[in-house]
């Protein structure tokens, strides 16, 4: 029986806790009281994975089964989420693989000849072609990638962009051609956290800049209250209208699985569990890695963590129309990461870790780490944030990776120039974003290479809108002190220095309040 | 009279480039080739000629090259050691100057040209343009492309020297002497200015914020239709100076392609063991700093067919994108009579910004010119824009 999420108070009987913090983690001593939110266990894993995929293809919700809706000369586009997903990545095989294996059977049962797969990258950087072969799998590989039917999308391609229309409140609807012209699109997702899906899956993942930035931007950001709360979430109330409009163009097949919380394999698994509950192996585990860490070059840190795959087990998958499929992946995603907790506190704790969705393979540099922590931890909650308003957000990150001028060249003129100037999102975004946007070298390399696009560390800093709108000071401790102050918050030593200077905002007493994450959890805030 | 007098010294002007880079202060001790001296005072015997009494004169950044060996040996031919260095001078007349009478102040315009040296005007000086004078090794006084590099003129620094009237430009009363100290490198400005060629719009860089990158910036402000003025600057008062004398925007100098190629949309690229450059980039650079990286770094930043402009001796570069990108390499020395370029300095030096900068001046005696050259060697460190010797001074 799997045990739920729950909330540990400290006491003097609780132990160090852990604490991700970039490529390492630490053993912290939480003040007396602490409330510390621990995710629900992994939920059991679906034993019968290829039975399930052909139960849910063939008994899909408010939808025909697939089969039906294949037929021979059609326009058949499958799009799948890029490598942003899942994190870390999946041991392979990849749950999109295995899927795409059995839509494709179907299809070739069908007649179907006229296939395309598409990742559905938006605007983060083109995935390599190991890093397609890796999610889509050996086979489907071999028969697409070289003749080119298996591809990313290219927001900056004008010729195989479609303006579908306007939705009732203006926003373009800009999506990639094929897709938006095929007989059928069939997306595959993967929904590690109730952020993702549903319409968000079509409707910006396969969009362009003029479409997606309608809401990405500071205004919607800080109306999301919270991003993984899709009802009470601006931008999703944009995407759901533009994915309606898509709707009402192509018909849109949508596959979505839910993940159970098996994120580190063994001998990592000791960072999933509760610290009292280590084993002797566990305990020398957490010493001997930490003990390698202190020594270890940040190259090496930084391969052995990315090295990393998920073990992860499918706990749904769900198929057929768009709205009704997302709720029951939300419920499934409820069921393994939200916790209920009682009341908001002064200040909230979050250790953020070496990965995110935009550095996959790469580093995390400040404003990745400041998105994670602001935009995605900050933003893990239901009802009201973890902290209250006018509270403070301490932050366990090194700040000092860098930046990887392959994935993030725009990052770095980001980072110099325009936080250099402000970094209130409602300033920068008028003033820069087009330029960046529209920046050629940025577009080729983009287009080219393996880039984020040129405004994507706009839409990195929007995310983190919200948190710095709600809260009253933003600390992280171990962090670069100049990165930090770039940033526009502050850096400590340690979490004592942390709370002494959170005292000014927050006073000596505060509540204390440490999201134990990963793995994932959403705050259920009553 | 006291001088501070440059003499010919191999082992010392070795010892300074060998190691004056790394032990800063062999440049102003053991490796300096000058000297503190009692000279005779310099007589002005022909015509046209009057002594001066020197009032102050700055310190350039040639000077300091010429004094740590860093000076290309090109320049050995066009001096006559020894020599009192010093040619941003403001002086007093001592005598009667043709129309100029005596007591008068006065800022002197260093090029030693034909009218100075009585000779026939060559070509250049017959068209006025008296800074490419080909005659400056020859006539009535030693070779010395300036004042401040001739032996049998003498310098500014020193108590006494003497200038030909066609050198010498009368300073209004209005004037400090830190702000007619400040006239000879504006007028420099000016011509660069000229030189740069700029189309009105276009976007320009200035790599150096000394004095003269920042009064380069303030004569492409005030005296061209640039559009965009982007300033590298190393240290924080150098940056706020810059903006203040018309920098739309001012870099760090390891940020200068990123913002270059920002702004202006170019490509980057990276070659093999190399720094980056960009296809695409500024239309016109200017090169305010003379040294290697810095001329580099224009080359680098300026788009195919631009204008790189060398405002200082320049150090040794690749010159590769000169020919790749067909740029148009500009060099910018002293100033023209032609263009009344002292006349128009000498109202420049009552802006706002140059007035403020002249308080900054930092004045020294003569016999305290190891620490005055230990300053100007350091002068961007330590916040200064000007060192100048006062020879009136005694602390």
């Amino acid at each position: 029986m799997t045990r739920p999420g729950f909330v540990l108070e400290v006491d003097d009987r609780t132990p160090p806790l852990l604490v991700q913090e970039g490529l390492g983690f630490r053993l912290e001593d939480f003040p007396q009281g602490t409330r510390v939110v621990y995710p629900p266990e992994s939920l059991p894993a679906i034993d019968d994975v290829e039975g399930a995929i052909r139960d849910a293809l063939l008994h899909p919700v408010d939808s025909e089964p697939l089969p039906e809706l294949l037929f021979p000369g059609m326009r058949l586009t499958i799009a799948i989420d890029d490598l942003s997903l899942p994190l870390p990545t999946m041991k392979a095989p990849d749950i999109r693989g295995r899927i795409l294996e059995q839509v494709l059977t179907m299809a070739a049962e069908k007649g179907v000849d006229d296939v395309e797969i598409v990742a559905a990258l938006a605007l983060h950087r083109r995935m390599t072609a190991a890093e397609l072969k890796h999610v889509v799998g050996e086979r489907v590989f071999r028969s697409f990638y070289p003749q080119g039917k298996l591809y990313n999308h290219d927001a900056e391609d004008r010729d195989n962009l479609l303006h579908v229309g306007l939705t009732d409140k203006g926003e373009d609807v800009e999506i990639n051609k094929r897709a938006a012209t095929s007989d059928l699109l069939i997306y595959v997702n993967v929904n590690l956290v109730a952020m993702d899906g549903g319409h968000k899956s079509v409707g910006i993942g396969l969009a362009s800049y003029k479409s997606i930035r309608h809401h990405h931007n500071a205004k919607t950001m800080v109306h999301s209250r919270s991003f993984m709360d899709h009802k009470h979430s601006e931008m999703h109330s944009s995407a759901w209208r533009m994915g309606r409009l898509i709707g009402e163009n192509v018909k849109v097949f949508q596959i979505e699985t839910t993940l159970n919380n098996d994120v580190f394999p063994k001998p990592y698994d000791f960072l999933m569990k509760r610290e009292w509950e280590w084993s002797i192996k566990d305990q020398a585990s957490a010493l001997a890695m930490r003990r390698g860490l202190a020594l270890a070059p940040q190259k090496l840190r930084h391969k052995m963590f990315h090295d990393l795959r998920g073990n992860y087990g499918l706990t749904g998958i769900q198929a057929g129309a768009v709205e009704p499929v997302h709720e029951l992946t939300v419920q499934k995603v409820h069921q393994q990461q939200r916790v209920k907790i009682e009341g908001q506190s002064d200040i909230a704790i979050f250790g953020v870790p070496y990965l995110g969705p935009y550095n996959v393979a790469s580093s995390m540099n400040p404003i990745l780490a400041a998105c994670m922590g602001l935009g995605y931890y900050f933003n893990s909650y239901l009802r009201q944030p973890v902290v209250r308003e006018g509270g403070v957000a301490i932050l366990y990150h090194p700040l000092d990776e860098g930046f990887n001028t392959l994935h993030h060249p725009s990052y770095v003129d980001f980072y110099e120039e325009v936080l250099a100037e402000s970094t209130d999102p409602h300033v920068i975004g008028p003033k820069f974003e087009q330029q960046f946007a529209h920046d050629p070298w940025y577009i080729h390399l983009y287009r080219t290479s393996h880039a984020y696009h040129g405004v994507h560390p706009f839409y990195m800093w929007y995310w983190t809108a919200h948190a710095l709108d709600h809260l009253g000071d933003v600390i992280w401790v171990g962090g670069d002190r100049g990165a930090a102050a770039r940033m526009g918050h502050r850096a400590a030593s340690t979490l004592q220095d942390a709370l002494e200077m959170a005292s000014a905002t927050v006073g000596s007493s505060p509540s204390i309040t440490y999201l134990h994450n990963p793995p994932h959890l959403l705050a259920d805030v009553r | 009279m006291l001088a501070l007098e440059m003499v010919r010294s191999v082992p010392k002007t070795v010892l300074g480039k060998a190691a004056g880079g790394r032990i800063p202060m062999l440049l102003t001790g053991l490796a300096a080739p000058l000297r503190l001296v009692t000279l005779d005072s310099p007589r002005a015997e022909r015509p046209g000629w009057a002594r001066l009494r020197v009032l102050m004169s700055g310190i350039c950044g040639s000077d300091l090259g010429m004094l740590s060996g860093s000076t290309s040996l090109y320049f050995s031919a066009v001096v006559s050691l020894p020599f009192v260095p010093g040619h941003e001078i403001v002086a007093e007349l001592m005598d009667d100057c043709e129309d100029l009478p005596a007591g008068t102040r006065v800022v002197v315009d260093p090029v030693l040209a034909c009218a100075a040296r009585g000779v026939e005007p060559c070509e250049a000086c017959i068209r006025g343009e008296t800074n490419r004078c080909s005659r400056i090794t020859v006539g009535d006084v030693s070779p010395g492309l300036q004042t401040g590099f001739c032996h049998d003129t003498g310098g500014g620094w020193s108590e006494q020297l003497v200038a030909h009237r066609s050198q010498l430009h009368p300073v209004p009363d209005g004037l400090t002497d830190e702000q007619a100290l400040l006239v000879e490198p504006v007028a420099c400005a000016i011509h660069t200015a000229a030189r740069a060629g700029i189309r009105p719009g276009d976007r320009v860089l200035v790599s150096g914020a000394g004095a003269v990158g920042l009064l380069a910036t303030l004569a492409l402000r005030e005296l061209t239709d640039a559009g965009e003025i982007l300033v590298v600057a190393k240290h924080g008062h150098q940056a706020d100076l810059a903006r203040e004398f018309g920098a739309t925007e001012v870099v760090r100098p390891k940020e200068v392609l990123r913002r270059v190629r920002r702004a202006t949309g170019a490509f980057q690229l990276e070659p093999e063991f190399g720094p980056p450059y960009l296809l695409g980039g500024v239309d016109v650079a200017l090169d305010a700093v003379g040294s290697s990286g810095s001329l580099e770094t224009c080359l680098h930043a300026t788009r195919a067919g631009g204008r790189v402009v060398l405002s200082g001796m320049p150090g040794k570069a690749d010159l590769s994108a000169a020919w790749f990108r067909e740029l148009e390499l500009v060099g910018t020395y002293a100033s023209a009579h032609r263009d009344d370029t002292f006349t128009r300095a000498l109202e420049l030096v009552g802006h706002d910004a140059v007035a403020r900068l002249s308080k900054t001046v930092a004045p020294y005696p003569l016999h305290r010119w190891r620490e005055a050259l230990d300053h100007a060697h350091s002068a961007g460190r330590l916040g200064t824009v000007k060192v100048a010797f006062d020879p009136r001074r005694t602390s």
